[in-house]
């Protein structure tokens, strides 16, 4: 059986997924994620290329997801947070092995390797980022 | 192309944070608390958020080995084998999976192994021989696994979640430890099983033990011991696999091997069975507070049945990459505690899950 409309979107979106690989304008300097093509500061004297983002970074902003999207009631409620990485790009995800009390903005992040969501029993399985709070030294 | 030699270049671990005690578990089925803690010696198991599996743990326990060996250039690793019980799919692997997540990919060889609980080091003896032939460079075996117990049943006290990664290969200055042997003990022994479609596994009870567990550790370590002169006393620290707390005390016992020779590397009694990564689990941990010089004695077991063991000389390098990677002992300590419905629904025992 042939399924899995987004087959060929959720294989080209592996490296942003798995390895936060965005982009960087050598002219600007400026970091983008999800990665961009043209920088929309420099245009024509922009200078883009790949670059793949440490995974460390801040908590910029934070909610509680208490009315999930489909496919994530099981998780609800979960934090959501923009984490502003040590590159200069901010990033949308989910926040685990974290109680929502402790969550506050500016505590360090780090990328971790999760589950993002199944298609049903049958389905594939889409991997991806998350984060965490860095544990303290 | 350059072959890399027969010794661990590093290694790194994973054990998600959740833990159930056994006391949670025994409030449901019971029984009694300290009856199944004395039995099992486990007083708690680790337990997978809902959104971890045997995969996104290779993947943390692989890049974790990739910060402890330092390595600069994923793509000169040459073989990923990924050893598990419970993998995501049953077609599809999770190997290319932790290739494409350590951007190793695309000029390797790659494959899932299973042998119960063995197969972490079935992929560590497989490595081997390719980085000895010149094959490859370097080589990753993973054990990993979040294995499932049938609700009332003791593996439930026992069925936990974590992941190791060694990678083999490179520079022998550059290594943490050398593999100077390794050999196995296999027969057809159907102690534990879980049929295709089966959501948990079935296994024969008692016979687990004597004929299953000891026959094949103990003969494959007596193995090792024959074929390299190596005596109980000369070990500075052995490592078995640890189904449940008891069993490995018991098999160091009959090899002659003091007991505190297995504590630093038996953490079964706090995490639970880590299954493909227990045996591996225990090694990083003893290797974490080995010195350089010391002989390691590391043995697996895989129900259906064999025995994988390896001895293991710690070499110099293990200085200068101590703490580059999270130890096993930060992983086991870093916990936060989940009530029975949780568990059950973060490991979806609900029929609706």
């Amino acid at each position: 059986m042939t399924t899995g409309t987004g087959l060929a979107l959720t294989w080209r979106k592996i490296p942003e997924r798995y390895n936060l690989m965005g982009s960087k304008c050598d002219n600007c300097g400026e970091s983008f994620f999800p990665s961009r093509k043209i920088c929309p500061n420099c245009r024509r004297r922009g200078r883009i290329r790949k670059e793949k983002f440490s995974g460390k970074g801040k908590i910029y902003s934070y909610t509680l997801v208490a009315s999930p999207p489909s496919g994530f009631e099981l998780e609800a409620p979960y934090p959501m947070v923009i984490v502003q990485l040590d590159e200069g790009a901010r990033v949308t995800a989910q926040l685990v092995d974290t109680a929502y009390e402790n969550v506050k903005i500016g505590a360090p992040v780090q990328v971790v390797f999760r589950k993002i969501q199944e298609e049903g029993k049958e389905g594939l399985i889409h991997y991806g980022f998350k984060f965490k709070m860095t544990p303290g030294k | 192309m350059d072959g890399g030699g027969m010794w661990i270049a590093g290694y790194g671990a994973y054990v998600p944070r959740f833990r159930i005690a056994a006391e949670e578990i025994t409030k449901i089925w019971g029984e009694e608390a300290s009856r199944i803690k004395e039995g099992l010696g486990i007083a708690e198991k680790s337990v997978p958020d809902i959104d971890e599996d045997s995969a996104t743990i290779a993947v943390e326990a692989a890049r974790n080995a990739m910060y402890h060996a330092g390595l600069k250039d994923p793509t000169e690793i040459g073989a990923i084998f990924f050893g598990s019980e419970s993998p995501p799919y049953a077609v599809k692997p999770a190997a290319s999976i932790v290739a494409e997540a350590i951007q190793a990919t695309p000029a390797l060889t790659a494959a899932d192994l299973e042998f119960a609980c063995k197969a972490g080091t079935a992929g560590i003896q497989c490595v081997m021989g390719m980085c000895a032939s010149g094959m490859i460079r370097y080589g990753m075996a993973i054990g990993s696994d979040t294995s499932q117990g049938r609700p009332g049943d003791a593996l439930e006290y026992s069925a936990g979640a974590g992941g190791a990664a060694f990678i083999l290969g490179g520079e022998k200055a550059d290594a943490v430890a050398d593999i100077k042997h390794t050999c196995s003990y296999t027969t057809d022994t159907p102690d534990f099983w879980r049929r295709p479609g089966a959501d948990f596994p079935s296994h024969g009870g008692r016979f687990t033990g004597e004929p299953a567990y000891f026959k094949h550790v103990i003969s494959a370590s007596q193995m090792l011991m024959k074929e390299t002169g190596v005596k109980a006393e000369d070990l500075d620290y052995a490592v078995f696999h640890q189904p449940n707390g008891k069993f490995p005390v018991q098999a160091a016992k009959m090899l002659g091997i003091e007991k505190g020779k297995i504590m630093p590397g038996l953490i079964t009694p706090l995490i639970g069975n880590t299954y493909s990564a227990a045996s591996m689990l225990g090694l990083a941990a003893t290797l974490d507070v080995a010195k350089p010089g010391q002989r390691i004695m590391a043995t697996s077991f895989g129900s259906g049945a064999g025995s994988d063991s390896f001895l293991i000389e710690v070499l110099d390098g293990i200085d200068a990459k101590r703490g580059r990677a999270r130890a096993v002992k930060s992983f086991v300590d870093d916990k936060e505690y989940v009530d029975y419905g949780t568990y059950a629904k973060y490991r979806r025992k609900l029929k609706s899950l």
